[in-house]
């Protein structure tokens, strides 16, 4: 890729300077469906939590495995960028933002899982703490508490990651257009004109910001997983919960990195900046993932089944070969058994095609690890009299549905307000080649020339 | 004589109890007055057919039925599970609002108005012993004219649970109080021990030697639910054996 710094701007500012019908009818179509999430939500305020499928004992299900999920795909952005940033690898520069839109999106989704899955969700706030005519502190023994201030932590911290680096490129948006937007864009760039000491705090706060950001979304997902580590539940009750949970997170978190970077360079025609490099990188790193994820579920298997107590083992042949087996094999076959060989294969994995379908199954798959952690341990809790189990209802899935459906609209709104590639860290990128990209690149990709910073 | 009369009340102070309970399966006939009783005095919902059949059925107290032994050779075991009030309980720490908190007579106490409904107390709860307002209480005619109005209504999306019948607790404390005495063991009852046929519930202090629930207590029939998780109930079961000889020494 060799292009001039006008021709960056052209094609990187393109989407927000012109919209096809077949956007309007995207973002209809997606609209519509979270229109029905928030219709079932509607029902379920109306009927009580009678509306969806839980039951006794099943008391968390569907909406629980959503928030968990959800906050498994905020790890892909922030995460990913920051360890990107930090390790200095140059092909990060186009996929940085396109990562941390993803976090924000999938937080602000996550975040409403919690309370649309409370009683009385009109009462979430009690949460919070703030001195009121009650006189009462919330409880901060309870991993809920530990849950709220760790889901709005990682929501503000990845909200600035995401907006650090959006101001220099608002302010080129600012230059470049006339009328309202301009007006728009200039409060939005925070008056950013690009002195030396402006590009200086900046720096230093992305380099402050990056290393900051790891240990949040860390802690984020070890938080999620104490939610059930801490109850005295079998299957729940694990030392393992937490590496499991973030490790599980990063790696469903690449998977969906990956599907969105793939529609993103399709839609937007950005083929020349997001190359299949690109999609090589990132297919190594969730090869890896999946390898990690199966050894953690491997360690997790062999000593329940070692340790032998009961009412562990009851839980784990419900997964392995009971009720739940279909589900917990499909796990293993979407996450492990189609997504390794594919991407252990080099000529498959530079196929941006092949990697996005290693993705797919490992989206699902994460899906169905969350279920079959939440689930099947609380239908069969110790006494065999209070066994219970659990469908989910249209309700559950109305409001799942439309969960999948407002992130793909979120992330369409948000390509017509922010260009969706750092252009001013590309532009960088470029200036600075010959002498530092040469150390993070390997050599037979820079004798293939096909190198994300375009030598 | 205002003083003195403060000084007085002052000098008389009620006992702090450790109210616990014992359950005798061998007694038990599994005839569920208990479960009737309780639901009449707690102003639980009956929550329908339909509803109950999805296993949100809500019996503070509950008879479950356990089978032993191959088919010509089979003995029904009946064991009323309720809320163990646990000293050492799994659903009280994990309650973000403390609703479900311990209170000073060491009971678990469910404060309604403070429930949110994250509902990770009943999941928590080792002996499924938390109950959900999945949908919006209702009671069948005629039962919606008997409500007990020493006992709170509760709404939809809040758990509940046994209470050991708090609302006697305090009115037997408040009479006792008047009458400046200690509370004796066994006046009052919890409505499930009451209404108990052949006395399978015994109710009273722990702390007590004398009370008829320490004695059992201390039987060599004596076991816990679920012992090893380290909970520590207050609701002892006295498994199969010569309870008739107990009964006689």
């Amino acid at each position: 890729m060799n292009k001039t710094p006008e021709q960056i701007n052209e094609e990187l500012l393109l989407p927000l300077n012109s919209t096809s019908w077949r956007y309007y009818l995207a973002v209809a179509a997606l609209g519509m469906l979270v229109l029905v999430g928030f219709y079932a939500w509607g029902y379920q305020l109306d009927h009580g939590i009678g509306a969806s499928g839980l039951d006794r004992p099943v008391f968390w299900g569907v909406y629980i495995t959503d928030f968990v999920f959800w906050i498994g795909i905020s790890h892909a952005g922030t995460l990913i960028s920051a360890i990107l940033r930090v390790s200095n690898a140059e092909w990060r520069r186009p996929v940085t933002r396109c990562a941390e839109a993803i976090t924000v999106f999938s937080l602000l989704i996550a975040a409403t899982f919690p309370v649309i899955h409370l009683g009385r969700p009109w009462l979430f706030f009690w949460l919070i703490p703030y001195p009121s005519e009650r006189g009462i502190w919330p409880q901060f023994r309870s991993p809920l508490l530990w849950d709220f201030f760790a889901l709005n932590t990682y929501l503000i911290g990845s909200f600035s990651f995401l907006l650090l680096p959006s101001f220099p490129d608002f302010a080129l948006v600012r230059d470049r257009s006339e009328g309202w937007r301009r007006r728009l864009y200039g409060i939005l760039s925070l008056g950013w004109r690009g002195t030396p000491k402006q590009w200086h705090r900046l720096e230093m706060a992305m380099r402050i910001m990056a290393v900051a950001i790891i240990p949040v979304a860390v802690s984020v997902h070890t938080i999620v997983s104490w939610d059930f580590a801490m109850a005295l539940v079998p299957g729940w009750h694990s030392t393992i919960f937490g590496p499991y949970f973030v490790a599980g997170a990063i790696f469903s978190g690449i998977a969906a990195l990956i599907i969105v970077m793939a529609c993103v360079r399709k839609l937007l025609h950005l083929e020349e900046y997001l190359e299949p490099i690109h999609f090589d990188h990132l297919g190594k790193l969730l090869l890896a993932m999946s390898l990690i994820w199966f050894y953690f579920v491997f360690a997790e298997s062999l000593t329940t089944w070692y340790g032998n107590q009961p009412s562990e083992m009851t839980v784990f042949w419900l997964t392995r070969s009971g009720s739940f087996s279909p589900l917990f094999w499909m796990m293993v076959i979407c996450n492990a058994i189609i997504p390794v060989p594919i991407l252990s294969i080099k000529r498959l994995r530079s196929k941006i095609g092949w990697t996005v379908l290693a993705s797919i199954p490992i989206v699902i798959g994460m899906w169905l690890e969350r279920f079959l952690i939440v689930v099947p341990s609380l239908e069969q809790n110790r006494l065999p009299y209070a066994y219970g189990t659990y469908t989910p209802s249209w309700v559950e899935i109305g409001i799942t549905v439309a969960s999948f459906a407002a992130m793909p609209l979120l992330y369409l709104l948000f390509v017509k307000a922010v260009p969706i590639i750092s252009i001013w860290e590309l532009k960088l990128g470029q200036h600075e080649k010959p002498a530092e990209v040469a150390a993070p690149v390997p050599a037979e990709e820079i004798v293939q020339g096909a190198t994300a910073s375009g030598r | 004589m205002a003083p003195a009369k403060e000084q007085n009340q002052k000098a008389f102070r009620l006992k702090r109890r450790n109210w616990g309970m014992a359950v005798d399966e061998d007694r038990c006939t599994g005839c569920e007055a208990c479960v009737v009783a309780c639901h009449a005095e707690n102003n639980i919902a009956t929550v329908g057919e339909e509803q109950a059949a999805r296993g949100r059925a809500m019996h503070w107290i509950r008879i479950e039925r356990y089978y032993e032994g191959t088919f010509p050779d089979i003995k029904v075991k009946y064991q009323p599970v309720l809320c163990q009030q646990c000293d050492n309980a799994p659903c009280e720490a994990v309650c973000p609002t403390y609703a479900s908190y311990h209170n000073a007579e060491g009971l678990n106490a469910q404060i309604y108005n403070r429930c949110i409904g994250t509902r990770y107390c009943a999941n928590a709860c080792p002996y499924e012993d938390r109950y959900f307002n999945f949908v919006n209480p209702a009671w069948d005619e005629p039962l919606n004219l008997q409500l007990n109005p020493d006992v709170s209504v509760r709404s939809v999306g809040i758990m509940e649970k046994c209470t050991f019948c708090i609302q006697r607790i305090r009115a037997a404390e408040i009479n006792a109080e008047k009458e400046k005495r200690q509370l004796k063991d066994g006046e009052f009852n919890p409505a499930c021990v009451q209404s108990c046929p052949t006395e399978a519930l015994v109710f009273g202090d722990l702390d007590d030697p004398e009370s008829r629930v320490s004695r059992l207590a201390k039987s060599n029939r004596a076991a816990k639910l679920l012992p090893d998780l380290g909970t520590k109930p207050k609701v002892t079961y006295l498994r199969r054996g010569s309870w008739y000889d107990e009964q006689n020494t």
